[in-house]
């Protein structure tokens, strides 16, 4: 780019979501006329935010928070695509200079019955922090831990749950998924923590709660479209959803042979 | 946690996934042995009606193939339907714009295709194997000659090659899928794997097809 | 007002010892009758609210995001520093407690530090017992870096993204106890007050950010771990939503802000792009163990290609002027020599406002000696995140680096036992002022606010809880909540009827350029004059002025705008005034008047104290008290990075 050249804008059509909670939404249409191309897209929409406030309206209500892709707040469906065009990415991330000038951009809420629309874009993704509740956790009390080298963890292992664990929670998954199905999350949830020594005494629990939770969240069932891995931000792949089917699998078929007929409990 | 009678009677997800992908390869492993004995067809009408008789005289065998299929193919019916049914209403309607990254042709497909299928299982049941009457049945005492007579008809020929091409859709994506469900697939695998199913569907279709073609172009007769 | 700091008698590495074995206990059957509230989730106040309530009290817990998961403390890259020696590199708790010390420039509290380190290698424990995938060698055990200035390796890292799985073990901590029901969890909520009953803190006034509801909330404690101010400067590495409000709020109904001033600007963050800006991303510090900062020697090259560039007409000047630390200097000094370079009209990259703000930090020599693969692994996120924002490919071109403001050392002040200077009101992470002094050290943020939030808070708060006994909790229908929701509401009215024709950002983006520009890594009296003068008059502006749309019931994202905006432009003049009374250059406080030759100037004499200021009502100015900072092991001297 060339220094001292101003910088290149673009004239966008958006078509936004307006809804409130409980009642049916619609698509308002906007303009702006000077978009930068190095923007990223929030900053749009605060450009778009800052132009109904200045006419007096109402500006539309949207997640952001960290902006740098890592608080998995942001969550909006643009072109029909969560988190937008670009893959591996979220919407925060997402800069204008991947659209054209005169283009219309469509932006709508995740959609899910699991997620429901709150305000405009923003929707209630609680039924991720339920799940967790119910298993997403290794019970350690504050304090009563072993030294931390006493349990060597091959790199190999330590590499793979870090693959999963840098899950953030986004709900593109679910979002992107034909099905609502919320797989790719707890996929990633319980292979970050069922392949960890820590994680191996409450295994068995982890994966029935999780899944129970996550049945009793409203998401759909994984029919294996594969779209959740192509619209993930950070990239992670089905390998976690075939291993969360394996642990689930695993621990109904040892709860079956098991003398009490339920599993082993871990912790409290 | 719910107690086990509870859990039985309403399956949790991943529970009717393996359903599925169990019965899914049953069906698949019979759609293959099917296919390998129609292709006795082109050994002339002595193979297939020796073969069609061997199979007589073993009822055991055949009934518990029957039961085992019929077991399995309600099972797969009903977790297909619920599977469908529950996955709509989570989906509420999704977005204005639908865009795809890369969800197959096979995949998106599956609930219509496999209700296809349902359709033609009826049809063929009825066509071949009860012989009825409404569909111009005739008794036939060799196999080949029913075989024969029956894909004489264009209409009913054509019927049966598109079915066994949404097969090849079905399968493509299900024998794959299995794996997966079953947890037995990872990055590494995936593409092996879709790889075989797609062969695996091709090989299941085009023997299938091969024989109303032949019946038609006069090969068989 | 009274600061006491309360630091236990005894030798320095006994003291919390010592201090844990006086402090008294509550009966485990009692515990469940105490409510407890925590203001934030992040790596404090997550770990707190799991920790008390795995420890049997009732527990409520506060945060403005969707989930506890959001908070900010998730954007921390780098790593976690613990004097575990696993390096066999010579350190200990007594040396992390001198680097630290010395890094916060001789202006942090010597027994809290030595606490922290000392607490450091249990958070390691801790952690990794939660299922946090910290890097490893192959041969299963922890890996670690230097960091930041260190000249051991004590960082304990998990790829970029170390804040991240720190926080999610809190996280899942927290939730285990969420699901539990020993702590309700509170997300999408804002906390607008707190509420006093008898000179101690007995609640908080909150507004759901869904429906709107303002509503009090009576407890046996607050403890607020709500983050720092960054945010004053509008564009900083702050997440959106990191705001002042509640400390400032608690600073409002009697506790004491602390050294308002020390705020830290972090090297190496991508250079502002354009006017619509809203967030400046920071790239790990990490990238300064293989990147080295040059700008060019001559201004005349800055706006050639920097492939271009000679060897010879290039300026390493982190190497040139501090040789033994190099481009590892500490932050305060690294990010003032790049304003430096720029100020003498040597920057790079696309001219913003007619200036080019950036340096360059160039991996081609670490490329050409390790290979790319070895970088990618290192730092393959952070380069891929680079060029998704900037377009450019840091494996071709050197990337472009330029100081943004990161962390807040200063904040609510506390005792040793983190307690404000309002009973029961106790603060934690990033939201007190305790262990930093002047200046924060590399991967120091996470280690803090673990200690305060697993290890310190459970055990003082006990303590109190103790101390003050089973009668004190009042009722939401006391006077003192009935008058605290009366204000809040009173000034949620305000802000809608001013109705003017501003938006609450366009005020926000104005106080940060003030501030920026007269308050930000170079300080002068003049300028900071001119300064509070400034913000007085937007403030004015502000109230006059400020447009809300979208009302107060429901999701009202222009209302928590202009709430936060209008504290921080309360707070903004403290941290001016602060920096104005502050004659002395020290960490991240630089005051042109106090060096030696570009070198900062502390004066130890006369302010070797924190500054903590006390509210004096509305309209005038704070009263500034001063405590002591006596070191009993610690010489001062110097800090030198040369």
């Amino acid at each position: 780019m060339a220094a001292d050249t101003p910088e290149r804008t673009l004239r966008l059509k958006l078509r936004v979501w307006r809804q409130r909670a409980g009642r049916p939404g619609a698509f308002e249409e906007h303009e702006l006329p000077a978009v930068p191309v190095s923007a990223s897209f929030l900053e749009m929409m605060d450009m778009l935010n800052e132009q109904l406030v200045r006419q007096g309206r109402e500006a539309f209500a949207f997640d952001h928070d960290c902006r740098e892709g890592i608080c998995g707040m942001c969550s909006m469906t643009i072109n029909g695509m969560p988190h937008g065009p670009i893959p591996g990415v979220t919407t925060c991330q997402l800069h204008m200079r991947n659209f054209r000038d005169g283009e219309t951009i469509t932006v709508e809420p995740w959609r899910a019955r699991a997620f429901p629309v709150l305000k405009d874009l923003v929707v209630d993704r609680s039924g991720f922090d339920r799940v967790i509740q119910a298993g997403g956790f290794i019970t350690v009390r504050t304090g009563s831990a072993p030294e931390a080298n006493n349990t060597p963890v091959p790199k190999a292992v330590s590499d793979e749950a870090m693959d999963a664990a840098e899950c953030i929670g986004c709900g593109a998954c679910v979002a992107s998924c034909k099905n609502g199905s919320a797989m790719l999350f707890v996929g990633a949830k319980v292979t970050h923590l069922s392949i960890l020594p820590q994680g191996q005494p409450e295994r068995e629990r982890r994966a029935l709660a999780m899944v129970k939770a996550m049945d009793e969240a409203g998401f759909g069932n994984c029919t294996n479209y594969g779209e959740c891995q192509a619209h993930c931000p950070k990239s992670i792949t089905l390998d976690v959803i075939a291993r969360l089917n394996r642990e689930y699998v695993r621990a109904r078929v040892k709860e079956f042979f098991s003398t009490t007929g339920k599993p082993r409990k871990g912790g409290d | 946690m719910s107690d086990s009678t509870c859990q039985a009677c309403r399956p949790s997800s991943i529970g009717k996934k393996v359903v599925m992908a169990i019965t899914g390869l049953v069906l698949a492993g019979f759609v293959l042995g099917h296919m390998s004995g129609n292709l006795l067809m082109f050994k002339g009408p002595a193979a297939i009606d020796a073969y069609a008789a061997w199979l007589h005289a073993n009822p055991a065998l055949v009934w518990t193939a029957r039961l085992v299929l019929l077991v399995s193919t309600a099972a797969h019916i009903w977790a297909g339907v619920t599977l469908t049914l529950e996955n709509r209403a989570a989906r509420d309607g999704g977005p204005s714009v639908e865009a795809t990254r890369r969800a197959s042709l096979g995949s998106r497909t599956m609930p219509y295709t496999g209700l296809v299928l349902l359709a033609f299982i009826v049809f063929h049941l009825l066509h071949y194997t009860f012989q009825a009457a409404a569909l111009g049945g005739r008794k036939f005492d060799s196999v080949y000659a029913m075989v024969v007579a029956g894909f004489t008809s264009v209409p009913v020929s054509a019927f049966y090659i598109v079915s066994m091409l949404l097969l090849c859709l079905h399968l493509g994506h299900g024998f794959s899928s299995l794996f997966q469900t079953l947890g037995l697939r990872n990055e590494r695998w995936r593409n092996r794997l879709d790889r075989l199913a797609l062969a695996y569907a091709w090989i299941v279709a085009l023997g299938f097809v091969s024989i109303p073609l032949a019946v038609l172009t006069g090969c068989l007769k | 007002m009274n600061l006491d700091a309360k630091t236990p008698a005894g030798p320095l590495a006994d003291k919390w010892a010592n201090h844990k074995a006086k402090l008294r206990l509550v009966n485990p059957a009692n515990r469940r009758k105490y409510h407890v509230i925590v203001v934030g989730s992040g790596l404090a106040g997550g770990a707190a609210a799991a920790t008390l309530g795995e420890l049997g009290y009732q527990v409520s817990c506060f945060c403005y995001q969707d989930s506890p998961r959001r908070a900010h403390s998730i954007a921390a890259q780098g790593g976690i520093n613990a004097a575990k020696n696993y390096q066999n590199d010579g350190d200990s708790a007594r040396r992390l407690f001198l680097d630290t010390i010395k890094g916060g420039d001789y202006r942090a509290r010597e027994a809290n530090v030595y606490r922290l380190a000392q607490l450091s290698t249990s958070i390691i424990d801790q952690c990794v017992a939660q299922g946090v995938p910290f890097a490893r060698e192959y041969g299963g055990l922890l890996a670690n870096r230097s960091f930041g200035g260190a000249q051991v390796s004590r960082t304990f890292y998990a790829r970029g993204q170390t804040g991240q799985q720190l926080l999610l073990g809190a996280y899942s901590a927290l939730s285990r106890q969420i699901g539990l029901g020993a702590v309700k969890m509170h997300p999408r909520h804002e906390m607008l007050d707190v509420v006093l009953v008898g000179g101690h803190a007995k609640g908080v006034i909150t507004r759901d950010l869904v429906t709107g509801e303002v509503k009090a909330h009576s407890a046996d404690a607050v403890v607020l771990c709500t983050g720092g101010y960054g945010n004053v400067f509008y564009l900083s590495t702050n997440a959106q939503g990191c705001n002042v409000t509640a400390t400032w709020r608690a600073h409002r109904r009697g506790a004491g802000f602390a050294n308002p001033c020390y705020t830290q600007i972090h090297p190496t963050c991508i250079p502002v792009h354009g006017e619509d800006q809203a967030k400046l991303t920071l790239m790990s510090e990490s990238l300064r163990n293989d990147g080295r900062v040059w700008v060019p020697k001559d201004a005349a090259d800055c706006g050639r290609a920097p492939a271009d560039i000679p060897e010879d007409r290039r300026d390493y000047f982190l190497e040139r002027k501090y040789p033994s630390y190099g481009n590892l200097a500490p932050r305060d000094i690294a990010s003032r020599a790049a304003k430096e370079a720029c100020d003498e009209g040597r920057g790079v990259g696309p001219a913003v406002d007619g200036k080019r703000l950036g340096v360059y930090l160039d991996f081609s020599a670490s490329i050409a000696r390790l290979g790319e693969g070895v970088i990618r692994e290192r730092y393959g996120n952070l380069f891929d995140m680079y060029e998704n924002i900037t377009g450019e490919n840091a494996y071709r071109q050197p990337m472009r680096i330029f100081p943004a403001v990161h962390y807040t050392m200063g904040g609510l002040w506390v005792d040793y036992n983190l307690q404000s200077t309002i009973p029961g009101l106790f603060v934690g992470g990033e939201a007190n002022f305790s262990d930093h002094g002047a200046n924060r050290l590399g991967a120091s943020a996470l280690m803090q606010g673990l200690a305060d939030g697993y290890f310190v808070l459970p055990t003082t708060v006990a303590d109190y809880l103790a101390g003050v006994g089973l009668s004190g909790r009042p009722s939401v229908d006391a006077p003192e909540f009935r008058a605290a929701l009366k204000d809040v509401n009173d000034r949620v009215a305000r802000l809608l009827a001013v109705n003017g024709t501003r938006t609450a950002r366009s005020y926000h983006k104005e106080l940060g350029r003030i501030v920026w520009d007269r308050c930000g890594m170079a300080r002068d009296r003049a300028g900071l004059e001119r300064a509070i003068a400034d913000i007085r008059a937007l403030r004015e502006d502000f109230w006059r002025n400020v447009r809300v749309t979208g009302g107060a019931d429901g999701l009202a994202p222009e209302l928590e705008r202009a709430g936060r905006v209008a504290d921080f432009l309360e707070f903004g003049e403290l941290m001016c005034r602060d920096a104005l009374e502050r004659e002395e250059s020290c960490g991240g406080h630089f005051r042109t008047e106090h060096q030696d030759d570009g070198e900062a100037r502390r004066d130890d004499g006369r302010y070797a104290h924190v500054a903590v200021w006390e509210w004096q009502g509305e309209g005038a100015v704070q009263r500034r008290h001063e405590e002591p900072l006596r070191y009993e092991e610690v010489q001062f001297s110097t800090r030198s990075y040369k």
